[in-house]
């Protein structure tokens, strides 16, 4: 029997663990998304994504471990899954010789999209994708975000109830990531469940919940807000200089912890008072001059990196 | 199985074989092209093979019997030489193929109802010619001794040879219909042993296998567009061959089709199965190619007859479509045979179609590892 909550469960996994010969991508995970929530799976290429995401739709054999997706068990009923997710691989996996039309209606025939559906929803994939006007034209000769978006809408033309995407904002310039990033959006607001995986620690921003993987194993879970309390029990200073470079040298022969932001330096301390006297001390004896130093919310990329430092 | 699925992946396969200016030269243009290139080049028919002379004799008598050899349309006497030395270069050189030599008491001998030793030297560098010239000199010597001794023995047995089914005796017309199978096994497994492999390559695959697309129906999918090229080759060769090399066509051509359609899927299963295997489309195209090419050529009885080949060699041959279609085609054209008589080989064509067609279903697996 299962209980009340388990319901609203699109996947769970217990011990779930893939080897390569002697390397271990995923050791022992355990994850449980909820239904209809945008589940953020974070870190490091070669921490383990990819591999777990293949493992959840049925592409990759577990070496160990069981979990379900949609209520389907991933170690037997993979091709029953196959049914019921849309799965956008890292690599772009759509047919450069085809026209954008052309790769729609492959899809919408692979998923055996109903004949009285197929137009209106390749009109909405079009829109959605931007390429309503560019229909006709090789998907060879898309622009990296336009393909992404593309992808996304061939992913999901059978309107699955679980999305998984890997990494489906590599590569792509700012702004087409963040209108990807709406679009997952109004997905979720759909009542989907996606499943993202992304190195972008700026991104995790937008998931409702959080799992941070290095090197095989899950660090850090929760929703953004959550980890950020938990972990980040330090302080983070904004630094600015003129050059960054050199004075995050300095400070790191000093033994302070501090990395580059842009044009300025995180610097995490214990306490705000003293760590700011640290700070100056340092850089003005190396003939420097500290232009600025600010107190703030630490971003989710500062508690990645020190969870990254502690383990 | 859902049609509609077959149907998008096959669209897909054609669209992307339109767009291939190379794959659409090995559909079309191949095949025409080996056929004429084969088709001219393959030939074992020997006729007016050059020949000199070095006549020690000079009388009439070895005159007449040069003339013997003239007259024959095996051999084209165009040059006397008057010593030894002088023959070298013909035959280094290979202006001639043959020499023949006349002893000085050539004539004396068979004016004494002795015996008569004629010389005749055949250049042995291809073998085969020198074979058969050897024949044919042994032949007109013979008639030319009888014809000599002004008696003739009547045989007891007066053996007249009638050739059936190829009745000109012209090789082309036993090796065009063994060509077109070399040719259709060779252009089918190369066309598809790329399609699965592409994929993978590409990375269109790891998209395709998260669908719930069925292995049976991708590889019916991806089957159709190349069994119809495969089926519009075949049309193409089948007609140059009556029309531009005047190979009779005496069976049914409805019969050839529908054999031919049972060929070519085995083929195209077997290239995919290939595909699936190879993976990268390097490994595949080259597996193709030597799988296909070298045992259709070799072990089919196109060019090499398989009763004269070794008992091992003769067993693997039972394993080679190739060889079935082979006896097909030159049946049909040749002799007219029916489905009656060619039932065996449609029968282990169909066999091997289906075994192949479910070793590549198993063979796949929807999964990256």
């Amino acid at each position: 029997m299962k209980s009340e909550g388990e319901n609203d469960i699109a996947v769970r996994v217990t011990n779930l663990r893939r080897t390569f010969g002697d390397f271990v991508a995923v050791d022992d995970i355990d994850l449980a998304v909820q239904r209809g929530e945008i589940f953020g799976f974070l870190g490091p290429n070669g921490a383990g994504k990819s591999t777990t995401i293949r493992m959840l739709c049925g592409l990759l054999i577990p070496t160990g471990g069981a979990g379900t997706v949609g209520g389907f068990d991933i170690n037997k009923e993979s091709e029953s899954i196959k049914q019921i997710i849309g799965y956008m691989s890292q690599k772009f996996s759509l047919y450069d010789d085809l026209t954008v039309e052309e790769n729609i209606n492959f899809f919408g025939g692979i998923y055996n999209v109903p004949r009285e559906k197929k137009a209106t929803q390749k009109e909405w994939v079009l829109g959605m994708a931007g390429l309503t006007e560019e229909r006709k034209t090789l998907t060879r000769t898309l622009a990296k975000g336009f393909k992404q978006r593309l992808a996304l809408g061939c992913a999901i033309l059978h309107e699955p109830s679980i999305i998984f995407l890997d990494e489906p904002t590599s590569g792509v310039d700012p702004i087409s990531r963040r209108n990807f990033w709406n679009l997952i959006g109004e997905m979720s607001a759909a009542g989907k469940t996606i499943f993202v995986t992304t190195h972008y620690m700026d991104e995790a921003d937008y998931c409702d919940r959080l799992a941070l993987i290095y090197r095989g194993k899950i660090i850090a879970e929760g929703t953004p807000t959550e980890l950020r309390k938990k972990y980040m029990t330090r302080h983070v200073l904004e630094v600015a200089v003129d050059n960054v470079v050199e004075a995050l040298d300095v400070l790191s022969r000093n033994g302070i912890d501090s990395a580059i932001f842009g044009s300025t330096l995180h610097v995490t301390v214990d306490d705000i008072i003293t760590g700011k006297e640290h700070i100056e001390r340092a850089i003005e004896k190396s003939d420097m001059t500290v232009k600025n130093i600010e107190h703030i919310v630490p971003s989710l990329e500062d508690v990645f990196v020190t969870l990254i430092e502690v383990s | 199985m859902k049609l509609l699925r077959i149907k998008a992946i096959a669209k897909k396969e054609l669209i992307q074989i339109r767009r291939d200016p190379l794959s659409l030269a090995m559909a079309f243009l191949m095949p025409v092209l080996l056929l004429f290139i084969y088709g001219y080049a393959i030939t074992f028919d020997i006729d007016k093979i050059s020949t000199v002379v070095f006549d020690r004799d000079n009388s009439s008598l070895s005159r007449e019997f040069v003339s013997q050899f003239h007259e024959s349309r095996y051999f084209r006497v165009h040059s006397y030489v008057d010593s030894y030395r002088e023959l070298d270069p013909y035959l280094d050189g290979g202006k001639a193929k043959v020499a023949i030599v006349i002893p000085e008491d050539f004539s004396k001998n068979i004016l004494r109802g002795l015996n008569a030793q004629v010389e005749v030297l055949i250049d042995g560098s291809d073998s085969n010619t020198a074979t058969i010239a050897q024949g044919y000199a042994l032949v007109i010597a013979e008639n030319f001794s009888q014809r000599t001794k002004g008696v003739r023995i009547t045989p007891l047995i007066d053996s007249k040879n009638r050739v059936w089914y190829n009745n000109e005796l012209k090789s082309r017309n036993f090796i065009i219909p063994g060509l077109i199978s070399i040719i259709m096994a060779v252009i089918i497994a190369l066309l598809i042993s790329l399609t699965i492999a592409r994929e993978w390559d590409r990375g269109t695959m790891e998209q395709l296998i998260s669908t719930p697309v069925k292995t049976s129906e991708l590889i019916l999918g991806k089957l159709i567009p190349y069994f119809l090229i495969g089926f519009i080759d075949t049309i193409v060769t089948v007609l140059m061959s009556t029309v531009v090399f005047h190979v009779p066509l005496r069976g049914s051509v409805t019969l050839l089709l529908f054999l031919s359609s049972i060929f070519l899927f085995g083929g195209l299963c077997f290239g995919i199965l290939i595909s699936i295997a190879g993976r990268t489309q390097l490994v595949a195209s080259q597996a193709a190619l030597i799988t296909s090419f070298l045992p259709a050529f070799l072990l089919s009885g196109f060019i090499f007859s398989i009763s004269n080949m070794p008992k091992p060699l003769q067993i693997i041959t039972y394993f080679i479509p190739a060889r079935y279609f082979v006896t097909i085609l030159k049946g049909i054209f040749l002799k007219g045979s029916n489905l009656k008589i060619l039932f065996m080989e449609a029968s282990l064509l169909t066999l091997f179609a289906v075994l192949v067609f479910i070793a590549a279903n198993r063979k796949f697996k929807k999964r990256i590892d």
